[in-house]
């Protein structure tokens, strides 16, 4: 069985850069100008019935399937330009590369409040409601795929590059025969990540309440919501049922497939091991009408496309482009960059003042929410490494244990804890401290399966010569673990602990601030204040709330796992 | 087949003219190659043979317009080469082939490239693939063949292209013996026959006997910055064969061009860091390596011919130069007409006990002036310890992006001889009490 394994697309320059300073700029002015916008948004929503009829289960299931397949082919469109255009132009990935960073790190829901608000005034609010979620699940979904292409371009070897050179492939034949090829694979397992990514917002995005503004979509993550809130837990069981039965759907008639076909863009020149299956990818290759279609449509269309491009780029042969290196900036490099400082600047000098109006106690209250939710988080990333990591080393290690646990993991951990959510209020909100314990829940829930899953791999790949040796030495099991185990696994806990904290930090806003049963719960927490200064139209608040997060889950990345990041990198590294 | 047309006056295919290559700007400008000037007629095979690193690879994409020199003329067919050369093509070391096209469509991706209507590009390729011995495999995926065959589609894929010139790049050295051996003779019967319309080959190697076997001509290159050295004719006839002393006097003529001479100390060991001067860079060899070959020129009586004791040793030459190049540096031996010296420091280690060969190599490793900085620097420090990074910062001006290696092997070279230890964890360098 294969394993995920997810690399955190991680700069090379440690510090911040001065163009980090100034993306950080424009980023603060657009969050301003959808802010602004938010202001004019109408004060009562009220958002369409969601039927918990079993009738109306399939409707739900594919109205969430599509707002999904749209998000992602909006990320996949966007990876492909973006990541083209920082691979192939320099000037325009020494921009583009350090903006995405910053992206990938803010967390996301935090943005929806925001973007929802600022759609409605707008568009008419059901449209506003579709494309906001769409928004969301996209930002969740881009940044990771848009790494993994715009690094595939840019390590394509030497050797094939010149080849593409002195055959004189024109750049369309370039891209589909060597570009996009070289980049199947890591785009396609960072899709499947992506997609589960998207679940988990999409959950949380279909129902939101903003105040006296009640947004609703119809779909799986409304009706779980609406079936958790009125208890009723056979509408509960069928709606986690169906989830659970859409994405293993997926899995065997996409994701397995797709999987199966992009082994043949593997570089490596050696038949290596067994080649993943898919019992629906061997079906189709030997199916009669798919080889119809491939002789009378696939082909025809393929040709139709390659001679519109050539006519298009009208025989020009990509010559390997010389990079003049001079230092001095040109006149094309300087009037978009003045041009953007100063919208940037007067971008600033709005929010300042707008964050001016903000009473010094507010201040207070933010820096105790985001020392509350830094706390969760991390006692959320405690507790999933207490026992991914024991476990994980269990199943990577013992063949017999991973046959029996895998598949059993793999299903579960498919199950967007967004979707739980609610259940667990359900179960835990009558108790003491309940919102507290279910909001670390939910990070835990949303976190711990990037790290099982890197934990497993990371076991699967320490050598068996060196386990060999730990027995012939008689190692006790704790010398074992200190000496072996966990410096083979550490820079695999690493890796999967920074996109697990990633996950834990965006839950935050769905976790600290409930609407559930008709009543509205809250805990101290930067997610919170977020929701209530939403909810009061306090926009001083949300903006602060929200560049305060931002700023620190940007800051924590840069210093502390980065760092590890490094260490791992140098130090435990099995090669 | 074209006709000779332009036979008049000129039938120069392809000329450098002193061309230069360098990297980064100003201060930090590293040369690659400088004032090469080269010529190839029609109908000549030229094969480019020098120490790793001497720029033949470069040489070779100038030549194709894969890379664009930094100064002098590339011409081809008289005119000034401006970006790919149309009428050129390379057959690669790693062969470069798509691994996920299959072999016939490996071959077709060329002609496609170049328009040609899908029918004749089927038919051209297949009769590609037929003329390489490759029928049979046209719907295979490059990892399902052998190393030989995959250099096979390589040719054939060049071979679509009718290239005027052909230009290869290592393409036997990543095979094994026999099927290099099998491929060259191919290679060498299309060639003489005249039935590709190739009219000149340009070959970069590394192997001394593959250039004797096949060119017309040897252009010997050097290193620090590369240049060519010599210019030496082949004009045995083919079929060439390895045990004919003629053969074997040519090796010996080519590998003594290419080992050179010795040069003076000063010229050998270059300055120290921070003086005026041409810096030298350090061989990435393993002291144990030398102590192997001294060992073995030991048991020769301290002479032996530098071709021979590659064979014996059964090292190519990229790997026996570099271990050369240390014994010069280290004053272990000399090279001198084609034949390796012992000197009396080299006889003494190679006769030595382990302990004290650590006590000979420690002060022959201080003759190099970059340890020897090292050294004092660490020395004349209070706590007796430096940063990597100190020094790396120091160097980087004189080796801009080898300053990482040279450190690396610095750092082995003095570990080794006992002057000073590295602890990786902190990234310093320190004397041990």
């Amino acid at each position: 069985m294969r394993q995920f394994r997810f690399s955190p697309a991680l700069p090379k320059t440690p510090a911040f850069t001065p163009g980090d300073g100034l993306l950080l700029l424009g980023l603060v002015t657009i969050l301003y100008a959808g802010t602004r916008l938010a202001f004019n948004a109408p004060v009562v929503i009220a958002g369409p019935h969601i039927s918990l009829s079993p009738l109306a289960l399939p409707w739900y299931a594919l109205f969430s399937v599509g707002r999904m397949v749209a998000a992602y082919f909006l990320s996949l469109l966007f990876s492909l330009f973006y990541g083209y255009a920082a691979a192939r132009n320099r000037t325009a990935g020494t921009v583009l590369m350090p903006l995405l960073d910053v992206l990938q790190s803010v967390p996301i829901l935090s943005f929806l409040p925001v973007v929802l608000l600022s759609l409605t005034t707008i568009l008419p609010e059901g449209f506003a409601a579709e494309l906001a979620a769409i928004v969301l699940i996209f930002t969740s979904q881009a940044w990771n795929m848009t790494f993994s292409f715009y690094q595939s371009i840019t390590t394509i070897p030497n050797e094939l590059r010149e080849a593409a050179a002195i055959y004189r492939f024109s750049s369309w034949l370039r891209f589909s025969t060597l570009e996009l090829p070289f980049a199947a694979i890591g785009l396609l397992w960072n899709s499947m990540m992506s997609w589960s990514g998207g679940w988990f917002f999409l959950m949380a995005a279909e129902i939101f309440h903003v105040g006296a503004r009640d947004f609703r979509l119809p779909g799986l993550g409304s009706y779980l919501q609406t079936a958790a809130n009125e208890a009723n837990l056979r509408a509960i069981v069928m709606g986690i049922a169906s989830l659970v039965l859409v994405i293993i759907f997926l899995d065997q008639l996409v994701w397995r497939p797709l999987i199966a076909w992009t082994d043949k863009f593997k570089v490596e020149m050696t038949e290596g091991g067994e080649p993943p299956a898919s019992w629906f990818f061997g079906m189709l290759s030997r199916s009669w009408l798919v080889k119809q279609f491939r002789a009378r449509v696939r082909r025809p269309f393929s040709k139709w496309i390659d001679g519109g491009l050539r006519r298009l780029s009208n025989g020009k042969v990509a010559t390997p482009k010389v990079i003049p290196r001079s230092g001095r900036p040109s006149w094309t490099r300087i009037v978009p960059v003045s041009i953007f400082a100063v919208a940037a600047l007067y971008g600033i000098y709005r929010t300042v003042t707008l964050l001016l109006t903000l009473p010094a106690v507010a201040w207070g209250q933010l820096g105790i929410g985001l020392a509350a939710t830094l706390a969760r988080v991390t006692v959320s990333l405690l507790i999933a490494m207490l026992w991914t990591i024991p476990v994980g080393v269990l199943i990577g290690t013992n063949r017999r244990w991973a046959n029996l646990l895998q598949p059993v993991v793999q299903i579960v951990a498919a199950i967007p804890a967004t979707a739980l959510f609610p259940v667990l209020l359900l179960a835990l909100l009558q108790t003491a401290n309940g919102l507290n314990i279910s909001a670390i829940a939910l990070m835990l829930m949303g976190a711990q399966w990037y790290l099982l899953f890197n934990v497993i791999a990371g076991a699967a790949a320490i050598p068996q010569d060196l386990r060999h040796t730990t027995n012939l030495l008689r190692l006790s099991s704790w010398d074992r673990w200190r000496t072996l185990i966990m410096p083979a696994v550490f820079p695999y806990i690493v890796t999967g602990a920074i996109t697990a904290s990633g996950g834990a930090w965006n839950a935050s806003v769905v976790a600290e601030y409930v609407e559930f049963g008709g009543q509205t719960h809250t805990t101290y927490g930067v997610g919170a204040l977020i929701a209530q200064a939403t909810g009061r139209g306090d926009y001083a608040l949300l903006l602060a709330a929200t560049l305060a997060l931002a700023s620190v889950v940007v800051f924590i990345n840069r210093t502390f796992w980065l760092r590890l990041y490094r260490l791992a990198e140098e130090r435990y590294r099995m090669e | 087949m074209t006709a000779p047309a332009s036979l008049n006056h000129d039938d120069n295919l392809l000329q450098l003219q002193n061309v230069t290559k360098a990297y980064g700007r100003e201060a930090k400008r590293f040369i690659a190659m400088r004032d090469v000037n080269l010529s190839l007629r029609r109908g000549e095979f030229v094969c480019l043979v020098g120490p790793s690193g001497c720029g033949k690879s470069t040489l070779l994409r100038i030549a194709t317009g894969l890379n664009p020199a930094t100064s002098g003329a590339v011409l081809y067919r008289g005119q000034a080469l401006n970006g790919v050369n149309p009428y050129a093509t390379i057959v690669f070391q790693t062969f470069a082939l798509f691994p996920w096209l299959t072999v016939q469509e490996n071959v077709e991706i060329a002609l496609k490239a170049r328009r040609v209507p899908p029918a004749e590009r089927t038919m051209r390729a297949l009769k590609l693939i037929d003329t390489v011995g490759l029928n049979g495999f046209e719907s295979a995926y490059p990892r399902e063949l052998s190393g030989g065959m995959r250099q096979k589609i390589g040719f054939a894929r060049a071979m679509a292209m009718e290239p005027e010139l052909l230009c290869l790049d290592e393409p036997f050295s990543a095979l094994d013996v026999l099927s290099a051996e099998a491929l060259r003779g191919e290679l060498m019967e299309l060639w003489l026959s005249k039935s590709i319309p190739t009219q000149a080959i340009l070959m970069v190697t590394h192997n001394i006997e593959e250039a004797i076997l096949m060119a017309d001509r040897i252009v010997v290159m050097g290193k620090n910055p590369g240049r060519i050295v010599a210019n030496i004719a082949v004009n045995l006839r083919h079929p060439r064969h390895r045990k004919d002393s003629a053969f074997q006097t040519m090796v010996d003529k080519v590998y003594t061009a290419v080992a050179g001479e010795t040069k003076s100390e000063k010229e050998t060991l270059g300055t120290a860091p921070g003086q005026p001067g041409e810096k030298r860079m350090l061989p990435d060899v393993r002291l144990e390596a030398l102590a192997g070959l001294l060992e073995r020129l030991s048991e020769e009586n301290g002479r032996f011919d530098l071709y021979r004791m590659g064979g014996e040793l059964t090292l190519e030459l990229d790997d026996l130069l570099p271990i050369v190049e240390a014994g010069e540096l280290l004053g272990f031996l000399t090279v001198h007409a084609g034949d390796l010296l012992l000197s009396t420091p080299g006889q003494a280690y190679a006769e030595a006990s382990i302990l004290a060969r650590k006590e000979i190599i420690a002060g022959r490793v201080l003759r190099l002036p970059v340890i020897a900085w090292i050294y004092k620097t660490l020395r004349s420090d209070d706590n007796k310890r430096v940063a990597r990074d100190y020094f790396y910062d120091k160097l980087q001006d004189d080796f801009g992006d080898l300053t990482e290696k040279l450190l690396d092997i610095a750092i082995r070279w003095g570990r080794q001889a006992e002057l000073f230890a590295y602890n990786s964890d902190t990234g310093e360098l320190f004397l041990e009490s």
